[in-house]
């Protein structure tokens, strides 16, 4: 989130020799920023600290906990936990892919091709926000439903046994599998990839693809060449839109999936709210973090754009 | 061949509207089973027509309870992330100061982290601290994670503003005061009104963080979230549609608004 | 405008003393000491980066000198800030307020000083700049001339000691510029407002103001008439950035009663000492200049029908090319490579096409000296740049 700064003039070194009782504001913009900062570094830098601290710590809920720099819940984590943090990984990552493959045409519809539908087919992008994503979820139960049309369908085409092959689907079930899940996964975050696609799209010239055609590319080249390539920080934007929140997600799991479908947010949230076990659970949503800022750091520096946001 | 040209030229909007579709399929199953009347617990299949629940939207047992704490909640979490995060984002673009980066960071972090860490990691500290969950744990949640975006929004609008416009309220005899009133903040009035309705509807539709931090408070996605284990009523599926058909009224009535009063003065 | 008799009386001087701008380690206005005389049209020229901005913007008060003083009339003003300078300006790209209409942009000054019916004064001001009727409109319902003419409304209803304008015709295409110096200077004529007008565009400039100040790099390089400035130009800078020059390195020779003698390459000009600024003692370098308009050109078979008492050089046609109101000719001589010369087309001379031997002549009042120690080029590339 490198910001565009304006640039400004650089501030005087020494004060001038006629410098005057007229330097308004130096303590202005601390003024604005204290209670602002003061709020996220209390209720969202020092949980982190704690949450660190809770994950060294052993005792039980009755006899209270202690910082003993035990680690073993941190192996306990791994050790216990470890295909559901790689599922979370797998869903989100297939659910971000979707998301870029649905959410690209829709954002290029809108950005070159809606005309006067814009506003409309914007609205309708956005309006879904303001139902509870909760109940839109379960919606995808009656969608998805053994025996509904939807799955009438698929196994008419012969969809299924595919998708069985693969161990997305089982039998003649698609509640309750992997690809509900993913399906469900796409589903909520697929606005997240749209919004930013459309802004990046939308502020590449049409021009552009005239002189691309003008220059002998034919629309797919100039789409490769020229489009894409311009699009890169909506994409880049997006995808971590998408991915980040897909991989904590535990409501999709929870709602679509079965106990085979668990994501390491579905542990966590079990072993804070349910078993009690804390530092377990400090230890789960400390690595699912650090694993995220790693990934997302990498990620970054490798598709070489650093201002996002 | 002419259809084979036509499908090549319009691909990318049967595409697009393809998606367009997935995206509002819910939104059609969610209204349509809101006319249902099912036989078990569960309103997940058609049995047969019914207005019933759009007759008595708050015959569930605290539902419409959790519904107004959810506005409360909101109205409140959006008041407050709006204020803050206005002071901040007028800081970042119109000051220099030390530890700019820090707290460039410190905003951008909230909105890179999944909920469940900052959920998690919030209950910690609310448990450490001795804090009864409820209403107030799930209200500093809520402005906590709201802030960033508002941030970013009215960040983007001042940042776009002339600065030259502030210069000549000045330069017409307008102190610092009443040019922040009757300059700059009219001026940067969208960016604060996006941010605050972003933040509004953020909080209104938050299940993850206020799950971990309301303690025996329940928020409407709380209920819902309830319900889903011991039975969905249909009235969640009147509320669900009631929203999604007061939003798309606001913003065509909003958008016509504008239009019209565009024409007028033109 | 009779109203604006009263708040413009004596004082309207504004007195620049020492005054300086530094950031860091870079000066962008070195201490400068400017007097700009009630009621006068004052410009500030120069190319972008030259200061002339930051000069303006520190008697508007929106910009700290580091030192010296500002003074309007006899008060000074160094320490107090925009709001309560009696200064008004109007800015680059006119920063009218998008959220208010016409009439309440124009009314804002008066409203924030506590006037309370600013109705007939707004309308008068907007009958005074033609825009009566777009009262009700907002700024960008309005073309780019009208946004202008708001913009000056807006700043002339506060009746400042002095107006200050930031490049104010800059956003405008070229007719519409035309129409709006001269309609700004009969504003100016019709209110007696001391205006201080920040251009890089040097016709501009020398079109609507009584005194010209060229800058460069943080100073003034010049000051004067607009004439006197491009007849006399001091400096390499002023003579490059206003107009053209021919500048012509030569060696100084001997007096002759008021002129100098002075040798370009073998051919002997003269130069009058009085518009010499070069300290000019014999065997000293100087550049010798002279505008383009002021030289005849004759074919070498004419050589003997230019009249004695001319500066004359040889040289061969480069180029030349047809203007309409005149033809401009680029002529390559031992002296000087490149000279242009501009010849109005009353009788065109067919045989003057490149390569063609020319003899080019000029009255020796109009050559100038200037300092041979100087950069020959400078200001060209600034003035390329205002273009």
């Amino acid at each position: 989130m490198t910001l565009t700064e304006a640039p400004a003039p650089p501030a005087p070194a020494a004060p001038p020799p006629a410098a005057r009782p007229r330097r308004r504001g130096r303590f202005t913009p601390y003024w604005l920023l204290l209670p602002g900062i003061l709020w996220l570094l209390v209720f969202f830098a020092l949980p982190m600290v704690y949450q660190a601290s809770t994950s060294v710590q052993t005792g039980s809920l009755e006899e209270g906990y202690e910082v003993t720099w035990h680690v073993a819940a941190y192996w306990d984590a791994l050790s216990g936990y470890w295909p559901q943090f790689l599922r979370s990984v797998a869903y989100a990552a297939a659910a971000t892919t979707l998301c870029l493959l649905l959410g690209y045409p829709l954002a290029y519809l809108i950005a070159f091709r809606a005309g006067r539908w814009r506003n409309l087919i914007m609205i309708l992008v956005i309006a879904p926000f303001f139902t509870s994503f909760l109940i839109r979820t379960l919606a995808w139960k009656t969608i998805l439903a053994d025996g509904g049309p939807v799955v009438g369908a698929l196994n008419a085409l012969h969809v299924l046994d595919v998708t069985g092959w693969l161990g997305w689907t089982a039998g003649d079930r698609v509640l309750a599998t992997p690809l509900a899940v993913v399906c469900g996964l796409t589903y909520n975050f697929l606005p997240f990839m749209i919004l930013p696609l459309y802004s990046s799209l939308e502020r590449i010239d049409g021009r552009l693809h005239e002189a691309a055609g003008d220059l002998y590319a034919r629309p797919v080249t100039t789409f490769r060449k020229v489009t894409f390539p311009l699009s890169m920080p909506g994409v880049v934007s997006g995808t971590l839109l998408t991915f980040i929140p897909a991989t904590g997600d535990y409501v999709n799991a929870d709602l679509l999936g079965s106990a085979d479908t668990r994501m390491v947010g579905n542990v966590i949230q079990t072993q804070f709210l349910r078993v009690l076990d804390y530092p377990t659970a400090a230890a789960l949503s400390f690595v699912l973090m650090a694993a995220i800022l790693v990934m997302v750091t990498f990620y970054i520096r490798k598709s070489g754009t650093e201002d996002l946001v | 061949m002419a259809f084979v040209n036509w499908l090549k030229r319009n691909l990318v909007v049967i595409a697009g509207l393809l998606t367009l579709g997935y995206l509002l399929l819910p939104n059609v199953v969610v209204t349509v089973f809101s006319f249902n009347k099912p036989n078990g617990r569960f309103n997940y299949t058609w049995q047969r027509f019914s207005t019933d629940a759009w007759k008595d939207p708050c015959g569930v047992a605290g539902m419409c309870d959790s519904l107004a704490l959810s506005l409360q909640i909101a109205l409140w979490a959006t008041l407050g992330a709006t204020a803050l995060g206005t002071m901040i984002a007028f800081a970042l673009v119109r000051y220099r100061f030390r530890a700019r980066g820090a707290v460039n960071s410190l905003i951008f972090l909230p909105m890179a982290m999944p909920e469940v860490v900052m959920a998690a990691s919030l209950l910690t500290l609310f448990l450490n601290m001795g804090a009864r969950l409820g209403f107030w744990t799930v209200l500093i949640a809520h402005i906590m994670f709201c802030l960033s975006f508002v941030v970013i929004a009215v960040k983007a609008r001042v940042m776009s503003m002339d600065p030259r416009l502030e210069q000549a309220a000045q330069d017409l005899y307008a102190g610092p005061f009443q040019t922040f009133v009757r300059v700059t903040l009219p001026i940067a009035a969208p960016g604060i009104a996006a941010g605050a309705l972003l933040a509004f509807a953020l909080s209104f539709d938050d299940f993850i963080i206020t799950n971990f931090n309301a303690g025996s408070t329940v928020t409407f996605p709380m209920f819902v979230w309830g319900s889903a284990q011991r039975g969905t009523p249909v009235q969640i599926n009147v509320i669900g549609t009631a929203m999604f058909v007061v939003a798309v009224l606001f913003v065509l009535v909003s958008m016509a608004v504008g239009n019209r009063r565009k024409r007028r003065v033109a | 405008m009779k109203t604006t008799t009263n708040a413009t009386g004596p004082g309207g001087d504004v007195r620049l003393a020492g005054i300086s701008k530094t950031y860091g380690s870079f000066t962008a206005v070195h201490p400068l000491d400017l007097t700009v005389p009630q009621g006068s049209f004052f410009a500030l020229l120069g190319a972008s980066g030259c200061g002339k901005t930051t000069t303006l913007r520190m008697i508007a008060g929106l910009e700290e000198p580091s030192a010296g003083t500002v003074h309007l009339g006899d008060q000074d003003v160094t320490a107090l800030p925009p709001y309560k300078r009696p200064v008004n300006t109007v800015f680059q790209s006119y920063a009218l307020f998008p959220h208010l209409d016409i009439f309440e942009n124009v009314a804002f000054g008066l409203r924030r000083r506590g006037v309370k019916s600013v109705k007939k004064q707004v309308e008068e001001m907007l009958d005074l700049v033609q825009l009566g009727e777009q009262a009700r409109k907002k700024p960008h319902q309005l073309s780019g001339g009208q946004q202008q003419r708001v913009a000056v409304a807006r700043a002339l209803i506060n009746h400042p000691k002095v107006l200050l304008l930031d490049e104010p015709l800059g956003a405008l295409d070229l007719k519409l510029r035309r129409q709006m110096q001269l309609e700004l200077k009969r504003i100016q004529t019709e209110v007696g407002i001391t205006f201080v007008h920040v251009t890089h565009d040097q016709e501009e400039a020398m079109t609507m103001a009584d005194t010209v100040a060229v800058m460069n790099g943080g100073r003034v390089e010049q000051l004067g008439a607009p004439a006197d400035l491009y007849e006399n130009p001091r400096t390499t800078f002023v003579a490059n950035f206003l107009g053209t020059s021919n500048l012509i390195e030569a060696e100084v020779g001997a007096r002759d009663g008021d002129d100098l003698v002075v040798k370009a390459a073998g051919d002997k000009l003269l130069l009058p000492a009085g518009r010499c600024s070069a300290p000019a003692g014999t065997g000293g370098k100087v550049l010798v200049g002279v505008r383009p308009e002021k030289i005849g050109i004759a074919h070498a078979d004419e050589a003997g029908a230019v009249p004695e008492g001319r500066n004359r050089l040889t040289g061969t046609i480069a180029a030349t090319s047809f203007i309409g109101v005149s033809t401009q000719y680029v002529v390559d001589c031992e002296a000087c490579p490149g000279v242009e010369v501009y010849v109005q087309n009353i009788d065109r001379d067919p045989r003057l096409v490149p390569g063609a031997d020319v003899v080019l002549h000029w009255n020796p009042a109009h050559t100038f000296g200037l300092d041979a120690a100087q950069d020959i080029d400078a200001g060209l590339a600034e003035e390329e740049a205002a273009r």
